[in-house]
């Protein structure tokens, strides 16, 4: 059963909270999306953790069936499933810095056309929810994927035509949590500037079992589920 | 009024498992030396007149273009701006993916028996508190000497440190800056091979 669906445009942001226990998938509505998304728990306190996430799962990218940890170890979020096996968590959303070589733009001038940054729009909507600049956190920049090199420095660079209109990710919310995302370029690309728009279906999830690939996936991914059941208990 | 251009006004120990908050001025140079080798120094940034412009590790990683820190990278806040350079390197690299332990994350990753272990957020929020760094303010942290390689296929690992006795750091503050340090007192893992040690805090700035 489908709660609801929500397009956000390309360029926008946007912010919603969303129950423990449901589907949340996202749909890139364009080729080499950048769905910049930040996740709180319930208090609005605790918040999304990469580096936990990360080094409890012994990845440098988000990617199924990980589940997205919080400062506290509680699991905010599985990612049940993709059709892409790596989402860029390393570089952060992009401020207006990143938008410069767009030229000026202005509601004035540009109407509802005008170039925001990821970062604005992000401040812009924890602001809605009593948050802000405090509150900003490691992203995870979904459909994008940023390439690391096995050099002394682990060089960087973001690749296109990796993700492509109609990719998706679903994620299955594990408490409570509010849901920030900012649908602006993401802060490496050197394309013309043409966001792709995110289309988000919330649905109700099937009960958890034993054989779900998250528990299974590694005993801190189940640590961090086992936290977020108890925060729900 | 007297005036000594770039005096020591800073040399102290850290006992593993302490932590540290020092205010460096503007051009003041900080160095962290690593007494007894393989220590994960966890440390935080901030704009000492703004603590909202804080580190971001993952601005900083992104517009090096490289994920590790070394002599020469430049350590940005969340508003795109330089806090510090590193001026100095003799360890080599170090770490800004692998985040800081706290208890929460050390039962997440070894176990429930872990809870009650002291970890670096308990020392964050402690030396933070004098200068309104709390929970919100924690952002993710640089490990200086620590070692957390990642790979072209997406892997992350914790290896033993590349460290040594006498390996130092040094930054350069580019604006008057606050320094949040935890010396790491974990236990459970080989970035400080098993056995938190001391490191020493060297500071020059006009005084
Ligand atoms: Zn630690």
């Amino acid at each position: 059963m489908s709660d609801f669906t929500h397009e956000v445009p390309g360029g926008a942001a946007w912010s919603f909270p969303i129950r423990a226990g449901r589907l949340v998938t996202l749909t890139a509505l364009g080729d080499d999306a950048c769905v910049s998304t930040l996740l709180f728990g319930p208090d609005r306190l605790d918040r999304l953790n990469v580096p936990d996430t990360l080094k409890a799962q012994m990845s440098a990218c988000i990617k199924a069936p990980m589940v997205l940890m919080s400062d506290r170890g509680v699991a905010l979020a599985s990612v049940v499933s993709s059709s892409l096996d790596w989402h860029d968590c390393l570089t952060g959303f992009g401020s207006d810095a990143h938008l410069a070589r767009f030229g000026p733009s202005s509601y004035a001038v540009d109407r509802n056309d005008w170039k925001r940054s990821a970062r604005t729009g992000l401040v812009s909507e924890l602001t809605k929810h009593g948050l802000g600049e405090a509150d900003l956190h490691g992203s995870v920049n979904f459909f994008s994927k940023v390439g690391i090199t096995d050099d002394p420095h682990g060089t960087l660079g973001l690749l296109t035509g990796v993700s492509h209109e109609g990719d998706t990710v679903t994620l299955r919310t594990e408490v409570d949590v509010l849901l920030v995302l900012a649908t602006a370029p993401h802060p490496l690309s050197t394309t013309p500037y043409a966001p792709a728009g995110v289309r988000i279906d919330v649905a109700i999830a099937e009960p958890v079992t034993s054989d779900d690939p998250s528990w299974q996936f590694r005993d801190e991914s189940a640590r961090a589920l086992e936290q977020a059941r108890r925060l729900a208990a | 009024m007297t005036t000594t251009l770039q005096a020591t006004v800073l040399d102290t120990v850290v006992q593993a498992g302490d932590g540290a908050l020092i205010r460096v001025p503007a051009g003041g140079r900080l160095r962290i030396v690593d007494t007894h080798g393989n220590q994960a120094v966890d440390t935080l940034l901030y704009d000492a007149d703004d603590i909202d412009n804080r580190y971001s590790a993952f601005d900083t990683i992104r517009e090096q273009g490289a994920v590790y820190l070394t002599t020469g990278s430049r350590l940005l806040s969340t508003r795109l701006d330089e806090l510090a350079v590193i001026s100095d390197d003799t360890c080599g690299r170090h770490d800004t993916i692998g985040g800081a332990c706290a208890q929460e994350s050390n039962v997440i990753r070894y176990g429930e028996h872990v809870r009650h272990q002291h970890a670096c957020r308990q020392t964050f929020l402690a030396y933070g508190a004098a200068a309104g760094i709390g929970q919100r303010q924690l952002g993710h942290n640089i490990n200086f000497f620590m070692n957390v390689p990642v790979d072209s296929l997406g892997n992350l690992n914790f290896e033993d440190g590349v460290s040594a006795p006498g390996k130092y750091v040094e930054i350069v503050a580019s604006r008057d800056i606050l320094v949040l340090i935890s010396n790491c007192p974990q236990l459970n893992n080989p970035c400080n091979g098993w056995d938190p040690t001391a490191v020493q805090l060297l500071g020059w700035w006009e005084s």
